[in-house]
């Protein structure tokens, strides 16, 4: 067990420095630079800025200073404003967990019971009318569905704000438009997984031998059940991190995939880097959590790979 | 009575006709023919081929029978509703907004179909070397697949898009590198069943080379899979396309594509909602038909692997 906590691990520090690396270089090797977007500036202070940030370096030497700096945790200062990029991301980065965290919620408190009772009363109505709305929902994209609920629910029945992050109120569309879309694929992958293991033979068992249908459901069936929806966690994790920067565009909210896109516009080296180290460090983890509860969960997927 | 084997039984022909076609039968019916059989009876499936087929005619023959350009502007004409000069409007240009949907499901469909086959080409010819000539080599090539795997690629895509020249040559790159990985983990597993099957060994035993025995008698075999897994990847890949140009990073203006139209219909959904729903349908209703027409032909070409 600590063996393979261990391998996987490495492996997530192996990726996130590959992360670091492709990043790093091919943001340098972009066309433009940081100060070259806006009017031209006259060349002596253009050379004295690069000076002052480090950029007249050669690239190798940049990148093991940055790689210095990052082990203490900073992350270098933005080349646009005076705020430094740990204060960016620090501003940037509650506002979009505090979004992923009601669109996880929201996606697993719709999805989970959907698909529930979908498998609970397979082939009838509540299986049938459910699961063709997840279709549907899977096949809307967020910037679809945003908008679309926008219109809805801000223009024309004016209930929430169409866009902007200031009451609480202003949570219930972007954190919903992100949901929707998961929870629809939850629902599935949950009623597949209590479906497959309904149809096995130690739930006829208890069914012989008298145990009333809610506890077979609850005792026997939900465990095993949604273990595919943990492994699925890993890959909605990362879609839902990533899927802010479609939702923050559409609602105007200030939180790090904004950052990100307008960095990325800006060339501001650091900014860029700091984001997409942040983000990617979040989905690895994310995925590196969700193995090992899985391992967990399901003893036999211990044995699969040594 | 076994259709399968009409032959084993004489009785059979003596029959008041069936139903079925006893020729086709007897001649033998290919794997495709059967799958065609099972998807007609799919109302589903059947339908969507028909959207597909009238959204085809409407992305690619609408734009020639129209009035107007697409990058036509008419400032004196801005943000009209739908009237009978301008069937969904005008935008913000005064540009006709029909001959956009149109134009911009052109695009929309050309990327993905175009994206989709190179990305069928990268993950076809890599998945079935990797499982052909397995062990190192293999081990290495699947290494690589799990590493890109593991990078956020929405985060990187992005990043070209935004850092180097937009082209639409880069968009495809772009797409066809993220798109490839599934289709060649798909491919090796597939492979590694049939490899192991007694013609495969026979053709070994004949001295063809190892290029050949990929080419003409293992990538003929996974054809199947292949062709249900495409018709999944192509509404990916347009909805990868439209999130980038709703960003602004895909395409670029003057050209349109669903991704575009939609941004500009959510920028002006206080004032002109017809500006968001109508590019919000035909894009809908595309992705829709290709997600349920992908559905029927798994199962249809495989009907074991139906979902319940």
């Amino acid at each position: 067990m600590f063996k393979f906590i261990g391998r996987r691990v490495a492996q997530s520090v192996i990726v996130l420095f590959v992360i670091i690396t492709v990043t790093f270089f091919m943001v340098r090797f972009a066309p433009g630079d940081p100060f070259s977007a806006e009017r031209k500036m006259p060349e002596h202070i253009k050379q004295s800025l690069m000076a002052h940030y480090g950029l007249d370096q050669p690239l190798l030497v940049q990148y093991g200073r940055y790689l210095g700096n990052l082990l203490k945790g900073d992350l270098g200062p933005s080349f646009t404003g005076t705020r430094s990029v740990n204060q960016i991301l620090a501003a940037a980065f509650p506002v979009s967990l505090e979004l992923g965290g009601w669109a996880l919620l929201i996606a697993l408190g719709i999805g989970l019971p959907v698909g529930i009772v979908a498998a609970v009363f397979r082939n009838t109505l509540a299986d049938y009318i459910p699961m063709s709305m997840a279709m549907v929902g899977i096949c809307l994209p967020t910037f679809v569905l945003g908008p679309i609920l926008a219109l809805v629910f801000g223009v024309w029945l004016g209930w929430f704000n169409v866009s902007g992050w200031f009451m609480p109120l202003d949570r219930v569309l972007p954190a919903t438009t992100i949901g929707l879309v998961y929870a629809a694929v939850i629902a599935r992958i949950t009623r597949g997984g209590m479906l497959e293991v309904l149809s096995q033979d130690f739930i006829r068992t208890a069914q012989a031998k008298g145990v009333p249908f809610p506890r077979i459901i609850v005792v026997h069936t939900l465990k095993g059940g949604l273990l595919p929806v943990v492994s699925f966690l890993g890959p909605a994790l990362a879609g839902i991190i990533s899927g802010s920067f479609v939702v923050e565009t559409i609602f105007q909210i200030p939180g790090m995939g904004r950052e990100f896109v307008n960095s990325a516009f800006n060339r501001d080296y650091t900014l860029v880097l700091g984001t997409v180290i942040l983000y990617a460090a979040l989905i690895t983890a994310a995925n590196l959590l969700v193995d090992v509860v899985q391992v967990v969960l399901n003893p036999r997927l211990r044995f699969e790979d040594s | 009575m076994d259709l399968k084997n009409p032959r084993l039984s004489p009785s059979a022909q003596r029959l008041p006709a069936p139903a079925v076609d006893l020729d086709a039968i007897e001649s033998g019916a290919s794997l495709w023919q059967d799958a065609w059989h099972r998807l007609r009876k799919n109302h589903l499936a059947v339908g969507s081929l028909w959207v597909l087929a009238f959204m085809a005619l409407f992305c690619f023959v609408g734009p020639l029978l129209s009035p107007y350009d697409y990058f036509a502007t008419d400032l004196e004409k801005t943000l009209l509703t739908p009237s009978r000069q301008h069937w969904f409007g005008t935008d913000d240009l005064g540009r006709d907004q029909l001959t956009r949907v149109m134009t911009g499901g052109r695009v929309s469909l050309g990327v993905g179909l175009i994206a989709t086959a190179v990305s069928l080409l990268i993950g076809v010819v890599y998945g079935a070397t990797a499982a052909y000539v397995g062990g190192k080599a293999d081990a290495v090539m699947m290494r690589v697949v799990d590493v890109l795997y593991a990078l956020p690629f929405t985060i990187f895509v992005i990043l070209l898009m935004t850092l180097f020249e937009r082209s639409i040559v880069l968009l495809f790159v772009v797409i066809g590198a993220v798109e490839w990985l599934t289709m060649a983990r798909i491919v090796r597993g597939q492979v590694l069943s049939i490899k192991k099957q007694e013609f495969v060994e026979a053709a070994v035993s004949l001295g063809y080379t190892t290029r050949r025995i990929i080419l003409r008698h293992i990538i003929p075999n996974v054809l199947g899979v292949v062709a249900v897994y495409a018709t999944l990847t192509v509404p990916a890949v347009i909805l990868l396309e439209s999130f980038l140009s709703f960003l602004g990073l895909g395409v670029q203006p003057p050209m349109p594509s669903w991704g575009s139209l939609i941004k500009l219909g959510a920028d002006n959904i206080q004032l002109y909602p017809h500006l968001l729903i109508i590019p919000a349908f035909f894009f809908s209703l595309t992705l829709f038909s290709l997600n349920f027409l992908g559905d029927g032909l798994r199962d249809a070409l495989d009907p074991k692997s139906s979902k319940d």
